[in-house]
């Protein structure tokens, strides 16, 4: 289905298998090369773990992102390095890991957010429908509009509600129909019921719950294509984050989406895949790595890396 | 024993009173001083609000409330009115600040949005320098460069591509006038607002601009959409404060607007403020009634400039209660 992977072609001799290679920490690294290298032909023993297998949630399903090789870093120091993982169309996709892993760094630079940050630098690909999302002439804030953002603390504007969800279709121009499009929004959000006789109140008197489910709202206004969500529901209560995680399972059937979520219980009970990432200290430094990436049963269930059973099973992280 | 320490602890019992009252006394005299600073502040300000009515009550008593309106001046025939200077400061004072706030705000977006952290910290202190050039050089600067300049380039070039406007009339002899005391007060008042605007831009919450960005706002429309809404009432307010600036002035506007005694509706023609007239007249004042009508002049300076105060803070207030509220 998907289009023919440009960075297969020219790229140099090590990175034509590196990026098919799971396990990042360089020792390894070197032997699943060849191990790879060696298994060519027969996909299923290649390298280190299951991310690569196509599951049967995988299989015959658009990836909307396939990411190659991608490594971050904020100046000299290198926050995530040889991240490779593809996202599926309307599936969630959780990343979970321990704090400082590079996680929000990921996500973010799905979309281009971290473009503003000084000394932030990328290295790898990032193709969105197979294309490069940081190639010249990439429009990115076309990019973000179309891949949604709503970030760990609820940011709504300091505007009445309409307001909020109305923002970004009128800045876009999007304004036939715009009560309409408010009310499926905020109805795609489950929050219309609780806000449709005050819509003109200040976004500021909601709930956090309710700031947040805005936020998703504002978000899908728009109708973008895929929503990354960072930790949403880290600030909420645990009735605000049911509605939350209810709300993404009926979200998932229109969009794609990506959440970064601290909490295990919430990955293995809305995700579909989940990725893990790890802090990787091996050469002084630490930097955030892809250990394992899999369907979520499997990996809560059976990981094949010993990393990630600790982790799941709150051994450690 | 196990009362809390801080009751009865370890220290022997007249040891711990010495610490007590001495910590009692320090306190008491701290207390009496800050008061009395503040006392002071207030008594001051009562003082000089009784000395500029008291001043000004045979004036007041004489001309009554005619004496805003009344535009003559003329001390050597006992004709005083106030008209001609309250227009003066009207225009100059509004003319400063059509042009401050725009530079004013542009500056601070400039460097608080847009300027690289390097050129920030070097442009940054020099817009404050710039308020900090006393006003009398600000003066000598208007008559001796910024007049000529006026008088040869900008004033013809005004009047001949504008000049249908009566304010853009024919230029003037000097370069001293209307328009370069409002100039001269622009300048003063730019540093204010860049100032505070750059400081409330700042201020704009992060996570606002990244909300909005991610909603596949360009910079510009960040910048319009929610920076500049979300600093607007401090912006006024610090219009307002400017505005209190430039009402006040009276050293440098005294030097450049030609100190003259009628009302002109052109920029280009001389006038007079408020205060540049008292700056100007109080000195060589030879009889009561004219000092009277200067202190007059005062108090009327007086309740402008506290009711351009009172609308900056009334302004900042209820921007903050506003958003307190919200929460
Ligand atoms: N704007 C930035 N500038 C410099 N370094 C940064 C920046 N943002 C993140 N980092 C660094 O990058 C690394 C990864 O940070 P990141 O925020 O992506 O981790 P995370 O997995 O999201 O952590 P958490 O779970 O605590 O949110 C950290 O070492 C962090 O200090
Ligand atoms: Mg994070």
């Amino acid at each position: 289905m998907r289009p023919p992977d440009p960075s297969e072609m020219p790229a140099t001799g090590a990175s034509n298998v590196r990026p098919r290679v799971r396990i990042q920490t360089p020792a390894l690294a070197h032997e699943a090369a060849q191990a790879a290298a060696n298994a060519r032909p027969t996909d299923a023993l290649r390298g280190s773990p299951r991310g690569e297998q196509d599951s049967a949630l995988t299989v015959g399903r658009e990836a909307i992102f396939d990411v190659q090789d991608l490594s971050v870093s904020y100046g000299s120091s290198q926050a995530i390095s040889g991240v490779t993982l593809q996202i599926h169309r309307n599936l969630i996709t959780a990343i979970i890991g321990p704090s400082g892993c590079g996680k929000t760094t990921f996500i973010r630079s799905l979309n281009r957010m971290n473009d503003s940050v000084p000394g932030f630098t990328i290295d790898g690909k990032i193709l969105y429908h197979g294309h490069d999302i940081y190639d010249r002439g990439v429009d990115r804030v076309e990019v973000r509009r179309r891949i949604g953002m709503v970030f760990q603390r609820p940011n709504p504007f300091p505007k009445s509600i309409y307001d909020n969800v109305a923002w970004a279709p009128r800045n876009l121009k999007m304004k036939s129909g715009l009560d309409e499009r408010v009310e499926r929004a905020l109805r795609g959000a489950a929050l219309w019921d609780e806000v449709k006789d005050r819509l003109k109140d200040s976004a500021l008197g909601l709930s956090g719950g309710q700031q947040q489910r805005l936020c998703i709202a504002r978000a899908i206004a728009i109708q973008p294509d895929v929503l990354l969500l960072d930790e949403p529901a880290s600030a909420l209560d645990p009735i605000a984050t049911a509605a939350i995680e209810e709300l993404m399972q009926t979200l998932k059937n229109r969009y794609t989406i990506v959440i970064v979520t601290h909490n295990m219980q919430q990955a293995a009970r809305v995700a579909d895949r989940t990725a893990f990432f790890n802090l990787d200290a091996s050469d002084g430094r630490r930097t955030g790595v892809l250990v394992e990436y899999g369907d979520t049963d499997v990996m809560f269930t059976r990981p094949a890396d010993t990393r990630t059973s600790d982790y799941v099973t709150g051994r450690f992280g | 024993m196990n009362a809390p320490i801080g009751l009865t602890g370890t220290l022997p019992g007249d040891a711990r009173s010495r610490v007590r009252s001495a910590d009692r006394i320090g306190d008491g005299v701290l207390y009496g001083l800050c008061m009395l600073a503040s006392l002071l502040a207030v008594v001051t300000l009562g003082a000089i609000a009784y000395k500029v009515i008291d001043g000004a009550s045979a004036s007041i008593s004489q001309f009554g409330l005619g004496f805003l309106t009344h535009s003559a001046w003329r001390p050597n025939f006992g004709i005083f009115g106030a008209g001609t200077f309250l227009y003066g400061t009207a225009v100059t004072s509004f003319a400063a600040l059509l042009l401050a706030v725009p530079l004013g705000i542009s500056i601070g977006l400039y460097l608080s949005m847009m300027a690289s952290r390097r050129v920030r910290g070097v442009i940054g202190p020099l817009v404050e320098m710039l308020a900090a050039i006393p006003s009398v050089i600000l003066g000598f600067w208007g008559i001796l460069v910024f007049g000529p300049f006026l008088q040869a380039h900008l004033e013809p070039f005004l009047h001949r591509t504008l000049g249908f406007l009566p304010i853009f009339g024919a230029p003037s002899s000097t370069g001293s006038g209307l328009f370069n005391a409002s100039l001269i007060l622009t300048i003063m008042v730019v540093p204010i607002i860049a100032s505070l605007s750059r400081d409330l831009f700042l201020a704009v919450p992060q996570e606002l601009q990244e909300g909005a960005t991610a909603l596949g706002a360009t910079r510009w429309e960040v910048l319009r959409g929610v920076v500049l809404p979300s600093a607007a009432s401090g912006v006024a307010a610090a219009a307002f404060l400017g505005l209190g600036r430039a009402l006040g002035e009276a050293i440098a506007v005294t030097q450049v607007i030609g100190a003259g005694d009628f009302i002109h509706v052109s920029l280009f023609q001389t006038g007079d403020t408020l205060a540049s007239r008292i700056a100007d007249q109080y000195q060589g004042a030879a009889t009561p009634q004219l000092v009277a009508s200067l202190f007059y002049l005062g108090l009327i300076l007086m309740v402008i400039g506290l009711i351009a105060n009172i609308a900056a803070q009334w302004i900042a207030r209820r921007f903050d209660v506003g958003r307190v509220a919200a929460r």
